[in-house]
């Protein structure tokens, strides 16, 4: 059964980041992009991480491809991207060799250190995964004991994030103003 | 719980080229929008590693990781579209290559 | 009262400071007092430290102030610090006090002059200049100051810059103490690569441990230096022509401090010249008696007033090499002190009477001044008989004293020291007669009358320690040997002592006034009862100081210019071709790598990409073998 699902979703996924890189127009390529997140979200319900599927699904495949489209039609680049043309000379042979390279390599690893993890299972402690707790009360114990300073971390990072966004997206509204100053004053 | 003879290595292959999809994209299109779903392929390759090799180790960590990756790459596609937006603003339609003032 | 010795120099900086900022507004005569009132306070400075020196065990006396760190460099530094010692402090005096009168005479003398703010700026930081000189407490220090006094004597012989002569005199000047100056910065290399340090007290702490050639060169090298720059053969011939600057400049600069600095630098460095080999103090005591012989012969026959008493300051600073060769430093010292008296009251009497007589500085237009300025013709008078050696002024004991010590050495020098001593009283006779005796000779529109108070008041002073400064250094008994006695911390043990018995000092003392009346006598002969036409001792060769100075002329226009014609080409092309291929290198460099750099943010990725797959691939290599 596990098997099968995974192969669904890794074909679904490895044909949906294809048409991300393949499909002209900017929107057909984030309505594909949500096929390779949705395909996540599964692999990650097929290792009992619901939480992380949940959020998979709302914030990336929600939010973040809302975005996406929302830039999209604000800035009106919706057209067809010519893709048969490359201005930077070697630019395609040599981004496959380097992808055939970081696939032969990174799969070479993959291949000949699969049985490392052999053995290695730990257990007990908050940490585990297999003991009683749902994976949402799991992660909330460890992110607010031992991660506890990184979430503060990321919400500084959240909050910072915005501000930036909102400064750089303004518009020198006032007449006497450049951007720079605008900026600058913000 | 039950890996059914699922064994870590297949979720790594699958991250594997999943993450060279993505690094290919972003190195041969043009259009900054999908440049930066390229990105968000590679970082989604990396997720699923994480849970998985988490899974296989019996850790949360590698989900914790994934939480973080994941507040992270809002972040990033925030500031990332907002310079989409800005430069798009002043040069409309701009591709990537457009962008070359660090030219010697 | 020993840690304030920099206010010795302060004082002069300070009026140097005040008058560059505020020199023009203060204009005539506020700008002169400021800066006499600077040189007083450097005085009494270094009357105070001379006193609290004085209240110190003598094993004591000897003090480094320092004031800060001047050059920093990995592991060598060099401190600007401030050496108190009897040395320094018998030279700080002498230029403070001098110097003071000078400034005073100055105020006078430069009356009316459109530069006058100007030309205390100078002075004062001349003063300066050679304060540090003198305090140094490294070579490095004295060399600054040395720097110094040559760039303010250049100012100042050139301070009527508009007059083409004057200055090309400065540039000659200036350009010619460079050889000498050259000579110092080599020996103070070869000390600094010897013995690490270029600090006095350091040298002669470690003097024994030099190989006596190494000591030798470094002796020889500071002497060239001093050569220079106390207007020695062959280096002598800028120091006539400096006369072109004002009067008091003379009498400061080229009679009674700066030109003595070779000379205290000599005595400075004696330990040094204890190591080195026997030959160079000889050298050195050759070259200052042959220098004195010299000049004595070119003053017999000039006409120029300042010029008889340039060509009188070389010979008698060849006395003090003399003095210095033949290990006699307080000899050397003490003639320094009374000739720094003497000479810059001649200076300052001879220009009162240039003064007096509108500008004109040829003797063959004077005559017959006494009856008009009575204060400056009693002055100059006792300033003559002093240099001439007529006992019992200063002049006549600190000669003796030197050449006792050339007797001692070898009568040869002795020989050629009396020879100039005859010398010396006749053309300073000739200069007298023919100044204030005779009938008057200038023209009948010229009114010559006394100078103003400002500037008889310091040639009275002058003359009256010109009288009792023999005092200093009696022979008589040892308890009289203040000088001697004064100076013993700084000269480590190195002076010669005399091993001539009472008799024979007096014999040689007989000598010398014999050879003072017989030069005095025979100027009597020739000048005021015309025994003996004039031209007969007045040598056409020895007016053109026996053209010294056109040998020069000729050697450095014609194979020295080609000489350094090749050298500035071989600057052109090899040294400059090599540090423009550095240059041209890198660039074309540049050129090809900012290819590099195309601006494609594609690009740099493709090239982030490339790496991380070549650390992988490293990594599983280095793993996996």
């Amino acid at each position: 059964m596990a098997e099968a699902v995974f192969a669904v979703a890794a074909v679904l996924m490895l044909a949906g980041a294809v048409g991300v890189v393949a499909s002209r127009n900017p929107v057909h390529a984030a309505l594909f992009l949500v096929q390779t997140l949705v395909g996540v979200a599964v692999l990650f319900v097929l290792n009992d991480a619901h939480f992380l599927a949940a959020v998979q699904v709302v914030v990336y495949a929600g939010a973040i491809v809302i975005l996406f489209l929302f830039v999209i039609m604000l800035l009106g680049v919706d057209k067809a991207e010519e893709l048969s043309i490359e201005p930077i000379f070697g630019q395609r042979p040599l981004a496959a060799v380097v992808g055939a390279a970081l696939v032969a390599v990174l799969g070479t690893v993959v291949v000949t250190g699969a049985d490392v993890l052999t053995g290695l299972r730990r257990a007990g402690g908050d940490r585990a995964l297999d003991g009683d707790a749902t994976d949402i009360e799991r992660m909330g114990r460890v992110l607010f004991s031992e991660f506890a300073f990184a979430v503060e971390i990321t919400a500084a990072l959240l909050t910072v994030a915005v501000v930036g966004a909102v400064i750089l997206t303004r518009r020198a509204s006032r007449s006497d103003g450049s951007a720079t100053a605008d900026t600058a004053a913000s | 719980m039950d890996l059914a003879g699922l064994s870590v290595g297949w979720y790594l292959a699958l991250s594997v080229v999943l993450f060279a999809i993505g690094g290919v994209g972003l190195l041969v299109r043009r259009n900054p929008l999908v440049m930066f779903m390229c990105v968000e392929l590679m970082l989604n390759a990396v997720n699923v590693a994480f849970v998985a090799l988490g899974a296989g180790l019996n850790d949360v960590g590698g989900q914790v990781a994934v939480f973080f990756v994941l507040v992270v790459a809002a972040t990033e596609v925030v500031i990332g579209l907002a310079l989409v937006v800005a430069i798009n603003r002043r040069r409309s339609g701009a591709t990537a290559d457009d962008v070359s003032l660090l030219k010697g | 009262m020993l840690e304030a010795a920099w206010l010795i120099c302060a004082f002069p900086l300070a009026g140097f400071a005040v008058l560059l900022a505020l020199g023009r507004r203060l204009g005539e005569p506020r700008a002169g007092w400021v800066a006499t009132l600077a040189m007083a306070g450097s005085f009494v400075c270094s009357l105070a430290v001379f006193a609290s020196l004085m209240g110190r065990d003598p094993a004591e006396r000897r003090f480094v102030v320092t004031l800060f760190e001047w050059v920093p460099a990995g592991d060598f530094s060099v401190d600007a610090g401030l050496l108190v010692d009897p040395l320094s402090v018998t030279m700080a005096l002498f230029v403070t006090g001098v110097g003071a009168l000078i400034h005073l005479y100055a105020v006078g003398y430069m009356h009316g002059d459109g530069d006058f703010s100007k030309f205390f700026v100078y002075l004062n930081l001349f003063a300066f200049s050679m304060l540090v000189l003198v305090l140094g407490d490294s070579l490095a220090l004295t060399f600054l100051g040395w720097e110094g006094v040559g760039v303010c004597s250049y100012l100042l012989i050139s301070f009527w810059f508009t007059d083409e002569a004057n200055a090309t005199a400065g540039k000659k000047a200036f350009i010619t103490n460079r050889v000498g100056d050259w000579g110092f910065m080599l020996a103070m290399f070869w000390a600094f690569g010897a013995l690490g340090s270029v600090r006095y007290l350091d040298l002669f702490g470690q003097a024994d441990s030099l190989s006596s050639t190494t000591a030798t060169a470094i002796v020889i090298l500071l002497f060239l230096g001093a050569a220079g720059k106390s207007a020695q053969l062959p280096l002598y011939i800028w120091l006539p022509d400096a006369m072109a600057g004002p009067t008091p400049v003379s009498a400061l600069i080229h009679a009674a401090t700066m030109v003595t600095a070779g000379v205290y630098l000599m005595v400075r460095v004696n330990p040094l010249i204890a190591v080195a080999d026997a030959w160079a103090p000889d050298v050195i005591a050759w070259v200052g008696v042959a220098t004195a012989l010299f000049a004595a012969g070119a003053a017999m026959a000039q006409n120029d007033i300042k010029k008889v008493l340039a060509y009188s300051t070389i010979s008698q600073l060849g006395y003090m090499m003399l003095a210095v060769g033949t290990g006699a430093y307080v000899a050397a010292i003490f003639h320094m002190v009374t000739h720094a008296f003497f000479k810059a009251l001649l200076f300052l009497g001879s220009g009162s009477v240039i003064h007096a007589l509108d500008g004109d500085q040829d003797m063959r237009r004077y005559g017959a001044l006494r009856a008009a300025m009575p204060v400056t013709a009693v002055t100059f008078i006792v300033g003559w008989l002093a240099i001439a050696g007529v006992p019992p002024l200063a002049g006549f004991w600190s000669k003796d004293e030197i050449l006792a010590y050339a007797w001692d050495a070898s009568p040869a020098l002795w020989v050629v020291g009396i020879v100039t001593a005859v010398l010396t009283a006749f053309y300073m006779s000739r200069l007298v007669f023919m100044t204030f005796y005779g009938e008057a000779r200038y023209g009948t529109e010229v009114h010559p009358h006394e100078p103003s108070r400002l500037m008889t008041a310091p040639l009275v002073a002058l003359a009256a320690a010109a009288v009792v400064a023999g005092g200093l250094n009696l022979p008589f008994t040892k308890d009289l040997h203040f000088l001697g006695a004064w100076l013993e911390p700084s000269l480590f043990a190195n002076e010669a002592h005399l091993s001539l018995g009472a008799g024979a000092q007096w014999l040689l003392a007989l000598v010398s006034m014999a050879g003072a009346a017989i030069g005095i006598a025979g100027a009597v002969a020739v000048y005021l009862q015309h025994r003996l036409p004039a031209s007969r001792v007045e040598w056409p060769a020895a007016a053109r100081a026996f053209y010294v100075d056109e040998t020069w002329t000729r050697f450095v226009g014609g194979p020295g210019r080609r000489a350094f014609e090749g050298v500035a080409a071989f600057d052109a092309n090899v040294v400059d071709g090599a540090v423009d291929g550095v240059g041209r290198s890198v660039r074309a460099g540049g050129t090809l790598l900012r290819r590099v750099q195309t601006g494609f943010v594609r690009s740099y990725a493709l090239l982030t990409a490339a790496g991380a797959v070549a650390l992988l691939v490293w990594f599983l290599v280095r793993t996996s073998f």
